[in-house]
């Protein structure tokens, strides 16, 4: 964990307080700063419960970058290989199409219904998604997700 | 004005098209230079791309950045996530020389270079402070007399040391916009609580995120609204689809869900299906036949 900012958290609880998924979840994000000080905590579930809100880390007394270090926690884990299948659809669905969230049927006819012309993104234009996959290939992308 | 690159991203163009069409429909009626981003792909969201991979999420949103370089335009977003990726990327990428190196030395191999010359702008801070909230109050056509539950979501003004938009505790900025188009925006408990949407907790874990809508949407019932208001698709999404898989466990809300580009074209003049509302998953025929009505009460005062 390179946030060294971390070092100076008195375990106050203001993040975990102010946490709108730790309502509903098992997620404490106090613990989770606490404990990724003394393990590697890559498999633990609750990192994907946070909604990347930034409450904690608006609220954080001692300007811990905390929300971001959830997100270097997170980077940690995917590395080890703890990616939920979810997330990993989402994945081949940007390296397949170039967007997270690809055009379907439905929302083809809902596009025609209301007058709409063909998308001017990555999906009209093959070199450019080309381009986007040549990018995901030298980051190492593909190699992060494969299974 | 100078001319800016509309950028829709994944959820606009391929959820709710619709959004897209207010837009358009807005942009060109406010008088805005306006075009759309050609070529563009995924910004790349921020809940999971930022979270598996620092230098693919940087390197993917600098080409999107890029595009626009290319144009010499400013980028003009109207979601909250790709206006999280993308202006944090862009400040990122102007401030840092190490990883600019590291992002362009992948570039250079698609024949591209971030180089950290345009602007990355959200709609709502946008029309704030380039158009104004009482230059649109003066455009309305029909003032549309309602209670709206406004939610700013969480990356338009979070984190608030990168965004500079002032507090996140008590924002007043796109409440003004609001209410410029008539409206009244209303008070309710946890206004500025998360739609539950963001950090890819939809996506692999739906019923955890529908807890966090139905607090608010408990919470926006009992104040007495008559939509939710929202600059976000994803938060859109969340609201308006989330409706739908709560209905499925017996937990009806029956609230409509508003970009606030519909809004304003609702304001404008431009019909329901105009601004593409009627391809919401949750309709209420309680509240369009009050849009309806009160389009045709302010055209017959004219
Ligand atoms: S709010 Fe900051 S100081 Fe307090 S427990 Fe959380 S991380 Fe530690
Ligand atoms: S950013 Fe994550 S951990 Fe922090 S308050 Fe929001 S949901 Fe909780």
């Amino acid at each position: 964990m390179k946030n060294s900012d971390i070092l100076t958290c008195f375990q106050c609880g203001a993040c975990t307080g102010s946490c709108p998924s730790g309502k509903y979840t098992s997620l404490n994000v106090r613990r989770i700063i606490k404990d990724s000080l003394k393990k590697d905590i890559s498999d633990h579930p609750d990192l994907w419960m946070c909604t990347t809100c930034y409450n904690c880390q608006e609220r954080c007394p001692r300007g811990i970058k905390v929300t971001d270090a959830i997100l270097s926690l997170r980077a940690e884990a995917a590395r080890k290989g703890h990616i939920l299948p979810a997330h990993r659809v989402v994945c081949k669905f940007l390296i397949e199409t170039g967007h997270a969230v690809p055009i379907d049927q439905i929302n083809m006819t809902k596009r025609e219904n209301i007058g709409l012309l063909e998308t001017e993104t990555v999906r009209k234009y093959p070199k450019a998604l080309k381009d986007v996959r040549k990018l995901l290939e030298l980051t190492g992308f593909n190699g992060l997700i494969q299974e | 004005m100078k001319e800016y690159s509309l950028y829709l991203g994944c959820l606009i163009p391929n959820r709710y098209p619709g959004i897209e069409k207010a837009t358009k429909l807005v942009l060109d009626r406010l008088g805005i230079k306006w075009s759309e981003l050609k070529e563009a792909s995924c910004c790349p969201a921020p809940g999971v791309f930022r979270s598996f991979d620092q230098n693919t999420w940087l390197t993917l949103a600098a080409r999107n950045i890029i595009l626009c370089e290319e144009k010499n335009t400013d980028l003009l977003t109207i979601c909250n996530g790709c206006f999280s990726t993308l202006v944090d990327a862009n400040n990122i990428l102007k401030n840092n020389g190490d990883l600019r190196v590291q992002v362009n030395d992948h570039l250079k191999k698609i024949g591209k270079e971030f180089r950290g010359t345009i602007q990355v702008r959200h709609i709502i801070e946008f029309l704030d402070k380039e158009i104004g909230a009482k230059m649109i109050d003066e455009m309305i056509e029909k003032p549309l007399e309602l209670k709206v539950a406004l939610h700013y979501g969480c990356h338009l003004l979070k984190p608030t040391k990168e965004r500079k938009l002032g507090g996140a505790e008590f924002p007043k900025f796109f409440d003004g916009l609001v209410e410029a188009t008539g409206a009244l925006s209303i008070p309710y408990e946890g206004k500025n609580s998360c739609c539950g949407a963001g950090g890819g907790v939809r996506s692999a874990m739906l019923e955890t995120s529908l807890k966090m809508t139905e607090f608010k949407l408990e919470r926006i019932k009992k104040a007495g609204a008559d939509c939710i208001v929202e600059a976000c698709p994803f938060c859109h999404l969340q609201y308006d689809s989330g409706q739908v898989e709560l209905a499925k466990a017996g937990k009806i809300f029956d609230v409509p869900v508003v970009h606030y580009s519909q809004l304003l074209g609702l304001a404008l003049g431009y019909s329901f299906e105009d601004v593409g509302l009627h391809l919401n998953a949750t309709r209420n025929p309680g509240f369009e036949s009050k849009i309806a009505l009160l389009q045709k009460k302010d055209a017959s005062i004219k």
